[in-house]
């Protein structure tokens, strides 16, 4: 088990003086800090027999796994197996969810989530979060990566300047927008706005998305965009994307988890090297799911 | 045969006796809209003049004009807006974003927000007196109308401000949290500017329903027709200046007239910018649902 001493400090994304700005595709991901290659897996999130509640009921049993550096980890299953459950408790938005209980481990670098000292405000801005509608704000283009970047105390209108361009070039948007930055995001087609949450949730220079069904909610060219950008993310960031489009989830995902209803709440049934969970699934009920049998 | 005829002409008989009801009561309603607007139209236009609107009242209000009692009705409008403003906008925000919607606590703000909307104005007028005129000694002045006003107005603030926060979409809530923006500055620097359209509207109504007062202010900012010169002096309302002309002073009529036109004319003006405010606000939450909606009926640009 790998444990860093120290987290990677965070720092506002800096494009500047960045030496990679002119690398491949034009993009500016910045330097690697994510970690090693999927070859060389480091548990990043740690999670240890997980349970959720939502009053009574349970949502999540017993989940134990590990989440590796720099990977994508696609979480599979059908509707209502827990996937978004298990996705929003690793950036703790399920405390926001009146009568929701936790109970096991869910570590990030070795420390707790969970540690009563820990702010939840700097380890929400450490995870970025994708959601399946986009929901940029009703604000401009400009004013909804700024908020953000304000609230964790960048101030400078050049540093603010610099990081939107950054993060816009990043997904890909600024080509299309840099001329209407102070345009309301609202009138962004579908694609557009979901590349702009997804910009928004970089600026904040975190080292973990969470996405929960990111395309889902788009036309098969926005999704394909997407798709492509989020690729393009493996490596710098340590992805956690919830899809229920496994075609997707094959050609995306480094590691694969399938969720399933077991006993009234939802479970962990398998999880292994995407290729493994497709190609040779231990368990039957896992090989009925990806084979279309099932679910 | 003649049966089933007899039916069908009774059944269309009174289904157009039901249509000339509707109609004609329609028609009552904006004949007596028109009847009230003409009346004053007719009776003020005369009477009316820069004049008027400048000069002080002479001879209890006969002649003369409303120069100080336009005066005190700002006064008592800023006092009350002044007052009532934080505190309603205050209340919409922790019913809205701090208290569950079923709470025995927001329950019992709203019950009691329900019932201070029920209750007649002169019990307002008389509580005022009671209260801020004797009790707390500031007398017949414009400082306790415009508190008396205040108590009055929280009802359509709270209410407005509550509903406008309520209409936005949980999503942005999750969106700001999950960027770890504390629930403070998102309240305040995400949720109030989307929710200002209808801030503005329940501003506007209440400044509408705010001078047109009368029994609130008659005990409490009292009769007095000079400019004041304090918050504690007693000043006289546009309504209230109305009222005493058409009820204690003989041929106050055409100054009663005219002062009337005035006020409705700024009623009217304020309805029509409260209007334009709601659909402006209206249009903005569609917007926003389509937006979550993801449909992109307003021209899609990949």
């Amino acid at each position: 088990m790998h444990h860093e001493s120290k987290p990677t400090p965070i720092e506002p994304a800096k494009a500047v003086d960045d030496p990679l700005k002119e690398a491949e595709n034009g993009y500016t991901l910045g330097p690697m800090q994510a970690g090693p290659a999927c070859c060389d897996p480091q548990p990043m999130i740690q999670v240890e027999n997980f349970s959720l509640h939502y009053g009574v009921k349970a949502a999540l049993a017993n989940v134990t796994l590990d989440i590796y550096r720099g990977c994508i980890t696609a979480l599979i299953g059908p509707s209502g197996c827990g996937k978004t459950s298990f996705l929003s408790s690793i950036n703790r938005l399920t405390d926001l969810i009146p009568g929701c209980k936790v109970s096991g481990r869910i570590c990030i670098d070795g420390s707790d989530i969970h540690d009563p000292a820990r702010d939840v405000q700097t380890l929400r801005r450490q995870i970025g979060m994708v959601f399946q509608k986009p929901t940029p704000f009703p604000l401009s283009i400009y004013r909804n990566i700024e908020l953000p970047l304000h609230e964790h105390g960048v101030k400078c209108r050049a540093d603010t300047a610099a990081v939107i361009e950054q993060v816009l070039r990043d997904v890909g948007l600024w080509d299309e927008v840099h001329d209407r930055l102070h345009s309301s995001a609202l009138s962004l087609s579908g694609g557009q706005q979901q590349r702009l949450c997804i910009a928004r949730a970089l600026a904040l220079n975190p080292r973990i998305l969470l996405m929960d069904e990111p395309c889902s909610a788009l036309d098969p060219i926005a999704s394909g965009i997407v798709e492509d950008l989020i690729s393009r993310l493996r490596g710098r960031y340590t992805i956690v994307i919830v899809t229920h489009n496994l075609a997707q989830a094959r050609r995306i995902a480094n590691y694969a988890a399938f969720f399933w209803v077991r006993g009234q709440a939802g479970r962990l049934v398998e999880f292994g090297h995407c290729r493994q969970i497709f190609e040779s699934p231990a368990h039957e009920l896992t090989a009925a799911y990806v084979n279309g049998a099932r679910g | 045969m003649t049966e089933m005829g007899s039916t069908k002409s009774v059944r269309s008989h009174r289904d157009c006796f039901a249509q000339l009801a509707i109609y004609c009561a329609a028609l009552l309603v904006c004949a007596a809209f028109a009847w009230i607007l003409s009346d004053i139209a007719r009776g003020g236009m005369a009477h009316l003049s820069l004049d008027f609107i400048i000069d002080s009242p002479r001879e209890a209000g006969r002649a003369g004009g409303i120069g100080p009692i336009l005066i005190s009705s700002a006064l008592v409008l800023a006092i009350a807006l002044i007052a009532a403003l934080p505190l309603g906008w205050t209340t919409a925000a922790v019913l809205a974003e701090y208290v569950s919607a079923d709470s025995a606590f927001g329950g019992a703000i709203r019950y009691s927000l329900q019932v201070l909307a029920a209750v007649p104005s002169i019990v307002f007028g008389l509580f005022g007196n009671a209260f801020f005129s004797i009790y707390l000694g500031m007398g017949f002045s414009i400082l306790s109308g415009g508190l008396t006003l205040a108590c009055m107005l929280l009802p359509i603030l709270v209410s407005t401000a509550e509903s406008g926060l309520r209409a936005i979409p949980d999503a942005y809530r999750l969106s700001a949290a999950a960027l770890g923006m504390s629930r403070t500055s998102t309240l305040f620097r995400l949720l109030l500017p989307i929710a200002a359209p209808s801030l503005a509207a329940g501003l506007l109504l209440g400044i509408g329903r705010a001078i047109a007062e009368t029994a609130a202010l008659l005990f409490t900012s009292g009769y007095v027709d000079r400019t004041p010169g304090s918050l504690l002096d007693s000043g006289r309302t546009l309504a209230v200046h109305i009222f005493d002309l058409s009820m204690n002073v003989p041929g106050g009529d055409a100054a009663a007239y005219a002062s009337a036109l005035v006020l409705i004319t700024a009623l009217l003006l304020i309805n029509m910018i409260a209007m334009r405010l709601a659909a402006g606000w209206r249009r903005r939450k569609i917007m926003s649902q389509n937006s979550n909606g993801y449909s992109d009926t307003d021209a899609p640009r990949v």
